[in-house]
């Protein structure tokens, strides 16, 4: 076996998993606030894509500008999916929040290369596209500084959760009726989740622009940041980073290994796998609480 | 004043407990089911095999689904794929020269098999989690079947559909297969009209509506879940057949993917949650909702001369189906099932609303 090959593959399986881990953190986010699985995440980080596109190539903008103004866009567009939307669900069953995601999702699928286009936009923002060189392993330094940044911005959404609106948030995903009666806005914490969660989406969905170009196809991610919610535990952030590593390199070397051997693909269904043996093993995902309910 | 409640007078509960107790319902159901019996006669070819032949597989589709979506409560995101199973399962039988019917049922027993394991693998944790792990289920039989060149004939590859009999009759031309996929959907309907009335549809219900409250009063919850998602697997199965047979007649792993599911996702939510009649109306909108607005669109950017590009034409089906999912889920959460019910009733006393019960 070529150890070379297999490092390389590591080295940038962990990075590419980093870089999934910023989608699932979104999901993470909402779920430890409000209990609810968004399903449209992966479509948030597409939409978040096509607008700092959008901004950039229709507005002639400069690209540190789209970004920041469709960051800013996407944290009120967060806000309205919860106030319009999510908002109204409370006190309906569970099933019915996760349906209405999934509707979002498949609409926004719909919408965004309705309007701008089906054709992959390309999204430059920057980042040369020569590899680098670590020692004799080959790195995409499109992944590396994506990667980079990922686990910068998952970071910093630990230290949010570690100030006074994340402890409001955990008090929130503790109990709401107790959070509510001593004086926490429920709501707004819960809205304040949904806006972090889509510019944590934003984020991913630049990387991701920037690395494959802008097309429906972003909305893929869905799949593998569920995988990595899940096996994370889905009510935990490092959870999200461990798990994002793992995720990554097994789908890197199955793509590597597996591939030649079944004739492509698998890199498709690795998320798939994890997320079967995760709810067979340890359905609670390796960090997270034991409560969800058996039956 | 349509559907007079007058003078009907129920005497034994045999007569109360019938499937349409009120004689114009039975009258409205008997003048249905003999348009659609007499359909070949007065419509063209196009209409039959375009338009009613798969609003007839995919209400069945819908039928089966919503067994488990609304009669159990439980979310199942790759109904596609159990359907790939049991077409592909079936179509193999009958090119083994097992005869059709036999083949149906094994399509279905398939799909129930395999469905079951993805079930119970999920159902030990639930809502959010069945709901991945169906989706999950779905990549992987898609996966499965497109890389097993013994299953899928091989990765592009398509499998033609032999010529078959059904019960006899050679399933040629548009009328036969017509008459087999009504005969297969009247079957499920009637199942899924009578199953909520035997005490299978009443441990569902009481499952569905809060399942430690169902295990109090002895119906094992498990046991009922896992039921329900094996009972609606094997429709799935035996739909995905008949879908083979009677619509696509050559099978590809593509027309069976994730697309398929959220279609029939949508119509289980627009058409109405555990609603039999509404899995007709969800089936109905779905499928040609796009069409007609794609239509519409065509028109008008044809008289108006406006430049609609054909990117967005493309993606109406999509925008369409998500729009419809949120706004009856916000609206009416019981879909057009239940707005058929409020016209229904408004109309059952009209003009004399104050005698209402």
């Amino acid at each position: 076996m070529d150890y070379l090959l297999l490092g390389e593959l590591a080295i940038n399986g962990a990075l590419v998993g980093l870089m999934y881990a910023l989608v699932a953190a979104g999901i993470v986010l909402v779920y430890k606030t409000s209990g609810l699985a968004n399903l449209a995440q992966g479509a948030i980080a597409m939409m978040g894509a096509y607008l700092t596109w959008a901004v950039a190539t229709g507005l002639g903008a400069p690209m540190a500008l789209a970004i920041v103004l469709a960051l800013a866009m996407m944290f009120v567009v967060g806000l309205l999916i919860e106030r319009l939307a999510l908002r109204r669900m409370a006190g309906q069953p569970v099933i019915m929040a996760i349906m209405l995601t999934l509707g979002l999702e498949i609409m926004l699928r719909g919408l965004l290369p309705g309007v701008f286009g089906a054709a992959v936009k390309r999204l430059d923002v920057g980042i040369p596209q020569a590899p680098v060189f670590v020692g004799e392993l080959l790195v995409n330094r499109a992944t590396l500084y994506g990667g980079i940044i990922s686990a910068g911005v998952i970071l910093v959404s630990m230290l949010i959760f570690n100030s006074r609106l994340g402890v409001f948030m955990r008090a929130v995903s503790d109990d709401q009726t107790a959070s509510w009666s001593v004086g926490i806005r429920v709501e707004r914490a819960i809205a304040v989740a949904w806006g972090l969660a889509a510019v944590t989406a934003t984020v991913s969905g630049i990387l991701w622009g920037s690395t494959q170009g802008v097309d429906w196809s972003l909305s893929l991610l869905l799949i593998k940041a569920l995988a990595i919610a899940i096996l994370g535990g889905l009510d935990s952030i490092p959870g999200v980073l461990i798990a994002g590593l793992i995720v990554g390199v097994a789908e890197s070397l199955a793509t590597g290994l597996i591939d030649p051997l079944v004739g492509g693909g698998t890199r498709d269904i690795v998320a798939s796998v994890i997320i079967l043996l995760t709810l067979l093993i340890k359905p609670h995902g390796l960090f997270g609480r034991e409560h969800i309910e058996r039956v | 004043m349509f559907y007079r409640r007058a003078g009907i007078r129920h005497t034994s509960y045999r007569a109360e407990r019938q499937l349409w107790p009120l004689p114009f319902d039975r009258a409205l159901v008997a003048l249905v089911f003999a348009l659609l019996v007499l359909a070949p006669l007065y419509l063209g070819d196009l209409y039959l095999a375009g338009y009613l032949l798969p609003w007839i597989i995919w209400s069945t589709a819908a039928l089966g689904l919503n067994f488990l979506m609304g009669g159990a409560g439980q979310i199942h995101l790759g109904y596609g794929a159990v359907m790939a199973i049991g077409a592909y399962t079936s179509v193999h039988l009958v090119r083994a020269g097992v005869p059709l019917e036999v083949a149906m049922i094994g399509g279905g027993l398939a799909s129930a098999a395999i469905g079951i394991m993805f079930g119970a693998a999920a159902l030990r944790v639930k809502g959010l989690y069945l709901a991945m792990a169906t989706l999950a289920m779905q990549y992987i039989v898609d996966f499965v079947i497109s890389h097993v060149p013994a299953i899928s004939g091989g990765t592009q590859a398509t499998i033609q559909v032999p010529t078959v009999r059904f019960l006899g009759v050679p399933i040629v031309g548009n009328t036969a297969t017509y008459y087999m996929a009504l005969a297969v959907g009247t079957v499920v309907t009637l199942f899924m009209l009578n199953a909520r009335r035997t005490s299978l549809g009443r441990a569902l219900a009481a499952v569905r509506e809060k399942d430690y409250a169902a295990e109090v009063i002895g119906v094992g919850t498990l046991r009922y879940k896992l039921l329900a998602f094996w009972i609606s697997s094997f429709i799935g199965g035996v739909v995905g057949a008949v879908l083979a047979v009677c619509y696509l007649r050559s099978i590809s792993p593509d027309q069976f993917h994730i697309e398929l599911s959220i279609q029939l996702v949508a119509m289980v939510i627009v058409g109405g949650l555990g609603s039999v009649l509404g899995s007709f109306f969800g089936a109905a909108l779905i499928l040609f909702a796009p069409i007609v607005l794609n239509n519409v669109i065509g028109s008008l950017s044809d008289t108006f001369a406006l430049s609609i590009s054909s990117d967005l034409r493309a993606h109406v089906p999509l925008m369409l189906y998500g729009a419809l999912i949120i706004g009856f889920l916000l609206w009416e959460p019981l879909g057009l099932a239940k707005i058929y019910a409020n016209v229904r009733d408004y109309f059952l006393v009209w003009p004399f609303r104050h005698a209402r019960r």
